[in-house]
């Protein structure tokens, strides 16, 4: 029993079609006034160029971006990414370089590119074990508890940043050792080392949610808790579950974007990601009241806001300044996925549909 | 010479909703000074005739003439102005603001600009003095009980419009008996004064207490207008739920080879099980290959029964016991895990996931029960899904269909589909057939049956006496959330409806 | 008497449970640190939370009516930023300080029509509207701006005594909050305007059938937000005599957090400014503590005020969950 939807109809609804078409957007616009943009070259045995830095620097708000998908798609949200980033990211300078009682780090071995007083590969999983109890933290809150998830992520999001300045004593920590800027600037076989990173996560995302039924049941959830509880499914671990991924989406994307940086301020690593996590969520088709979701298109749009960032730069626009008007943007998306503006297309649509006889 | 004892007179109303006929050419009078008691049983059209009379809803067809003129409402606040109040079952106030508040709530007196407190209070106390009522009106209303709110509601929509027409729509629902009294004397005091009241329940003794008159809608259709006085307690019912007459049909014949089918042992045993506030404890015996029908009206106490089986909700007492286990951590899933299923009934938000596929809704339950990991591969999911579209023939184009996109009748039976999915040995239906065209509720009454041949054990709810009839073996009857009764049929003998009537109006 | 006695606990316990907690939390402070004791310390508190108490009130009718507003502090800023910037060129304080308000109102006004015609949740467009306003402060200013005139410059340093108690002041911007305060219970009281928004906090289906203006009432409760927003910012252009975008960060959760401490339930319909003023006293006492104990860092104040919201919410859902029933 096949329906025969025309092409652009079906285009049109799937997923990736708005996403896709914003990206090719900015990019026109950059080939056009911005030459320079898609160079890539080869320096130092790898590849180097401007897209190669859109997918080095989106990769942290790509992996948030996961995390948060899940999130929302419960009918939640999670407004502490950024502070879990600051946690993780702290908390990873801090074991790397300890630094006892105010004394700053002058010591000639602590600034020793190769001493590290924690293992590297503990360093990662302390890092992750932080990001998971955030998660937790905030998932028991709102499914056990029955907070709100704005108010429960609200309070993780402010407390959080004074979790972080206390983990580094309230100073800029930078790290020296090199094996960890690996992460952040690091390259196999020419394409950086967060690109493998974020495709990993994603492979893991994706067979947790695709080839299990927790993707259905997240949908589910999102869409009808009620009905999802009458065929025998309880909400409240589906919605931790989400909650405790996006908190260790968050530990990575800090380790990253800790390394990437290198010295890591508590109070501003991760400002603002959850205004464009929340973009890259909803400008993939999720919409703020749950259900249906995709992962790719939450990467896709993770990339579009990155692009247009650095797009941005090289026209000479500075980043706070684009804090405004990525906002607008955030709500103008989510209300062109509203049902009003669904209601207007569809209007717009059919009338040119009708004319070749098709039924709606 | 006009009549001009009716303050309203509703003509050939129609009202219809994508798929189903609220209202089909029905008419409503209310006499000046009269209790004119609305009754009919779930989907009758009663709430769809009451807003089209406050403004909610807008009728296909029909007039309205209010006081000799014909009126059209607008809205809530538009029928407001033209003096028809309407006070709901859920009381439309505020319980943080006090009675007083509450009664004058948006035309508070002022002095100099501000609030007058005394006043305020002093009209309240006024009010509440018509109603025959005096209470501190200075406290918040939550405080309150439901009866006193009602009695504030009802203070508050005679205060502020002059009304001429009073709405109650299931006031006595949380009442006590007390409190029904003093509603009455209320009632009866604002008819003496010329008001016209419309009273819609489902108690019936209430009716006859306190109405003049008595309307009786089923199917969407009129059946009547009466005098109470001269309508007896088995007519009303009669009218309500049931014709005297049963046919035979194939559906007989199936019912008399099957019964021949009923396991002896108990698939499940439910003893003095009960949950205050919903059911008194009851017993209840279901076999395997037994199709057990639940009579009785609206409120007595159905889907408190179904939701306590299935559990949504934990009983206060007794236990149950499914093949002689007792049942522990009562919930949807562990009913699942024991092979009992629920198809409940809210179709719209206990049933379908509106936005996911047909193939997604028919698996649900069976995922549920297999749990996170063990996903059931998208080739298999097609399979279930076809073979269940296939089977319960389910019209819609393909599999990949959001269910919110099929009609109400293929929705209820691919939730139907989800639950057979699940393999139950027991399946509880709840109002399966509600809402439904009659082609397919003649098809899910078969499916009924032919489960319980398979060997199922099947209760089956339903506020439609004959199709309760025409598919159980055994019937039991509810009447104000109690069990009063139990009736089975055999090959030779069916269950007489003149009986079940008879035991559902307590005679 | 007696009678009376009861119901009025039950329906203002948890605004007393704030008053006693402050006195609590002073008298503690007062122990540990003699120092504390000095009558200063307590109008200290005003001067310091003079801009968390008018955006705090502000924050209350929005929460009432069932909301919120997460933009408050990013206003804040905007408005610093923008009135260091158009005091540098030479504007008067007689045209920034109403061009100010009237931009918070314009703002407020925005968000609450967005909320009610377009129907998308408080939170989100509040947050959105809190980026908007820190980039718009960005936009005007990447550094912070320092502010010179004169009047500002009174207005900061002039102290206002306080009678009766020697060698006692407030500076005085800190007074208008406290007469904020008087204007809003006023508001809320003793006006229809109040009795609305309290009435669309508990029901708002029932307001709308009760015949009450919701989409207006709720229009002004956000646009009065704004202007709270945007006074607060002036308050606090003129105490640190600067503007900037990244100032007050997280400010919205102490806002909240006041709001919550003094007894206004999040879900609307219960709750009053007066609990407010002392949230947000309990905020300010903590905030001294910390100062004179010296050896803890002022991240701890982020986390108290994050851990007592918590204790706060889960007390009131447990205390109103069981009224319920």
């Amino acid at each position: 029993m096949k329906n025969k939807t025309p092409l652009l109809k079906r285009m049109r609804e799937n997923r990736l079609f708005w996403p896709l078409v914003a990206m090719a957007l900015i990019l026109i616009i950059d080939s056009i006034f911005a030459p320079g943009f898609f160079k890539i070259g080869i320096l130092e045995g790898h590849l180097y160029g401007n897209l190669i830095d859109v997918f080095n620097n989106s990769a942290p708000l790509m992996l948030v971006a996961l995390g948060m998908t899940l999130v929302i798609a419960t009918g939640g949200v999670d407004l502490s990414v950024g502070a879990v980033i600051a946690i993780s990211a702290g908390m990873g300078a801090v074991l790397i370089n300890p630094v006892f009682g105010n004394q700053e780090i002058t010591n000639k071995v602590a600034a020793d590119p190769n001493l590290t007083n924690t293992p590297l590969w503990l360093v990662v999983v302390v890092t992750m074990v932080a990001g998971i109890l955030c998660g937790l933290w905030n998932g028991m809150l709102v499914s056990r508890a029955k907070i709100s998830p704005m108010v429960a992520t609200l309070i993780l999001m402010v407390a959080g940043r004074g979790i972080a300045q206390l983990i580094e004593r309230g100073q800029i920590m930078t790290v020296y050792y090199t094996p960890f800027f690996w992460f952040g600037n690091g390259f196999i076989l020419g394409l950086p080392v967060s690109t493998y990173i974020v495709a990993v996560m994603f492979l893991l995302a994706w067979v947790l949610v695709r080839k299990t039924s927790i993707g259905l049941f997240i949908e589910s959830v999102g869409i009808n808790a009620k009905s999802t509880y009458y065929s025998g499914i309880s909400e409240k671990n589906i919605k931790l579950f989400a909650y405790i991924f996006c908190g260790f989406c968050g530990a990575i994307a800090g380790l990253i974007l800790g390394s990437n940086i290198k010295a890591i301020d508590a109070n501003n690593i991760g400002l603002n990601y959850e205004l464009d996590a929340i973009f890259a969520v909803v400008i993939g088709g999720t919409l703020m009241s749950g259900g249906r979701f995709s992962l790719l298109a939450s990467v896709v749009g993770a990339l579009i806001i990155w692009t247009f960032t650095i797009t941005m730069y090289t026209f000479g626009v500075p980043a706070n300044a684009l804090l405004a008007g990525r906002a607008v943007l955030v709500l103008v998306v989510i209300l062109l996925y509203s049902d009003y503006a669904r209601l207007l297309m569809n209007k717009i649509f059919e009338r040119k549909g009708s004319q070749h006889g098709e039924a709606n | 010479m006009v009549d001009n004892q009716n303050i309203l007179s509703m003509t050939g109303i129609t009202k219809s909703f994508p798929g189903v006929i609220a209202l089909e050419d029905v008419d409503f009078s209310l006499r000046k000074g009269e209790v004119h008691a609305l009754v009919g049983e779930n989907g009758a059209g009663k709430s769809t005739l009451i807003k089209v009379l406050t403004g909610v809803e807008h009728p296909d067809t029909g007039l309205i003439e209010l006081d000799g003129k014909l009126i059209q409402v607008r809205s809530p606040q538009h029928s407001q102005e033209l003096g028809i109040s309407t006070v709901y079952q859920e009381v439309n106030l505020c319980t943080n603001i006090t009675i007083a508040g509450n009664i004058m709530l948006g035309h508070e007196p002022h002095r100099f600009g501000s609030i007058d407190y005394k006043k305020l209070n002093a009209f309240a106390e006024q009010s509440l003095k018509r109603l025959s009522i005096e209470i501190d009106v200075t406290q918040p209303l939550g405080n309150c009980s439901v009866a006193i709110q009602q009695m504030v509601a009802i203070a508050r929509s005679l205060e502020i419009t002059n009304a001429k027409i009073l709405i109650l729509d299931e006031p006595t629902s949380s009442l006590d008996a007390n409190e029904t009294n003093e509603l009455f004397g209320v009632m009866r005091k604002l008819k003496s004064e010329g008001m016209g009241i419309v009273f819609i329940t489902h108690f019936l003794d209430q009716v006859y207490e306190v109405a003049d008159r008595i309307t009786v809608l089923r199917n969407g259709k009129l059946v009547g207008t009466y005098a109470t006085a001269t309508l007896s307690r088995l007519e009303l019912i009669t009218k309500m739920i049931g014709r005297t007459l049963v046919e035979f049909d194939d559906l007989t014949k199936l019912k008399r080879e099957s019964s021949q089918h009923i396991g002896g042992e108990a698939l499940l045993q439910a003893e003095g099980v009960g949950r205050s506030g919903s059911i008194q404890p009851f017993d209840l015996e279901l076999h395997a290959g037994e199709v057990v029908g639940l009579a009785g009206l609206l409120g007595s106490g159905r889907t408190e029964i179904a939701q306590l089986l299935f559990g949504i909700d934990k009983p206060d007492s007794g236990s149950i016991t499914i093949e002689a286990t007792p049942v522990k951590n009562h919930s949807p899933l562990s009913s699942i895990e024991r092979g009992v299923a629920l198809c409940p009934e809210d179709r719209k938000n206990e049933g379908i996931v509106a936005e996911l596929t047909v193939r997604e809704n028919i698996i649900l339950a069976m995922q549920a029960n297999l749990g996170w990991f063990k996903y059931l591969s998208l080739q298999k999911q097609y399979e279930i899904a076809d073979k269940y579209i296939k089977l319960l023939n389910i019209s819609t184009p393909s599999a990949d269909q959001p269910v919110k996109n099929l009609s109400g009748g293929n929705q209820q039976k691919v939730i139907l589909a989800r639950w057979l999915a699940t393999n139950p040995r027991l399946l509880i239906l709840d109002e399966p057939t509600r809402g439904i065209d009659v082609g397919t509720k003649a098809e899910i009454q078969k499916m009924v049956l032919s489960l319980a041949e398979e060997g199922k054990s099947i209760l089956f709810i339903s506020s439609e006496l004959e199709e309760v009839l025409r598919t159980s073996h055994r019937v039991v009857v509810l009447r104000d959330h109690k069990k009063v009764a139990e009736y089975s049929g055999n090959a030779e003998k069916h269950i007489d409806i003149k009986t079940i009537i008879q035991t559902i109006a307590g005679v | 008497m007696a009678k009376r006695i009861k119901p009025f606990l039950l329906a203002n316990g948890p605004m007393l449970a704030a008053i006693a907690i402050f006195i609590l939390v002073y008298v503690i402070g007062g122990q540990l640190y003699p120092n504390m004791q000095k009558p200063q310390v307590f109008f200290n508190l005003f001067i310091n939370t003079a801009s968390l108490l008018i955006v705090s009130i502000g924050m209350t009718f929005v929460i009432i009516t069932g909301g919120i507003d997460l933009s408050v502090a990013g206003m804040i800023a905007m408005t610093s930023a923008a009135s260091a910037a158009l005091l540098a060129k030479g504007a008067s304080p007689v045209l920034v300080m109403p061009l100010m308000l009237l931009v918070g109102i314009v703002f407020g006004f925005t968000l609450g029509c967005i909320i009610h015609f377009l129907k998308v949740q408080p939170f989100i467009v509040t947050l959105m509207g809190l980026f908007f306003a820190r980039g718009m402060a960005y936009i005007i200013t990447l550094e912070a701006l320092p502010i010179q005139n004169a009047t500002y410059r009174y207005l900061a340093l002039t102290k206002v005594h306080i009678p009766f108690f020697a060698n006692a002041y407030v500076y005085i911007p800190s007074l208008v909050g406290p007469l904020l305060l008087l204007v809003v219970i006023y508001l809320s009281f003793f006006t229809s305007f109040g009795r609305t928004v309290y009435a669309i906090g508990n029901n708002e289906q029932s307001a709308r059938l009760m015949g009450l203006p919701v989409g207006r009432t709720k229009i002004i409760v956000y646009s009065f937000g704004g202007f709270c927003s945007a006074l607060a910012g002036i308050v606090w252009s003129i105490s640190l005599l600067s503007g900037y975008g990244g100032y007050a960060p997280g400010m919205e959760l102490d806002a909240i957090a006041s709001v919550v401490i003094g007894g206004t339930l999040l879900t609307g319909g219960i709750g009053n400014v007066i609990g407010t003023l002392f949230g947000v006293l309990i905020n300010g006492t903590i905030v001294s503590i910390l100062q004179f104990n010296g050896t803890l860092s002022s991240w701890w104040t982020r986390i108290g005020v994050g851990v007592l919201t918590l204790i706060f919410i889960g007390v009131q859902s447990l205390f109103y969950m069981r009224k319920k029933h």
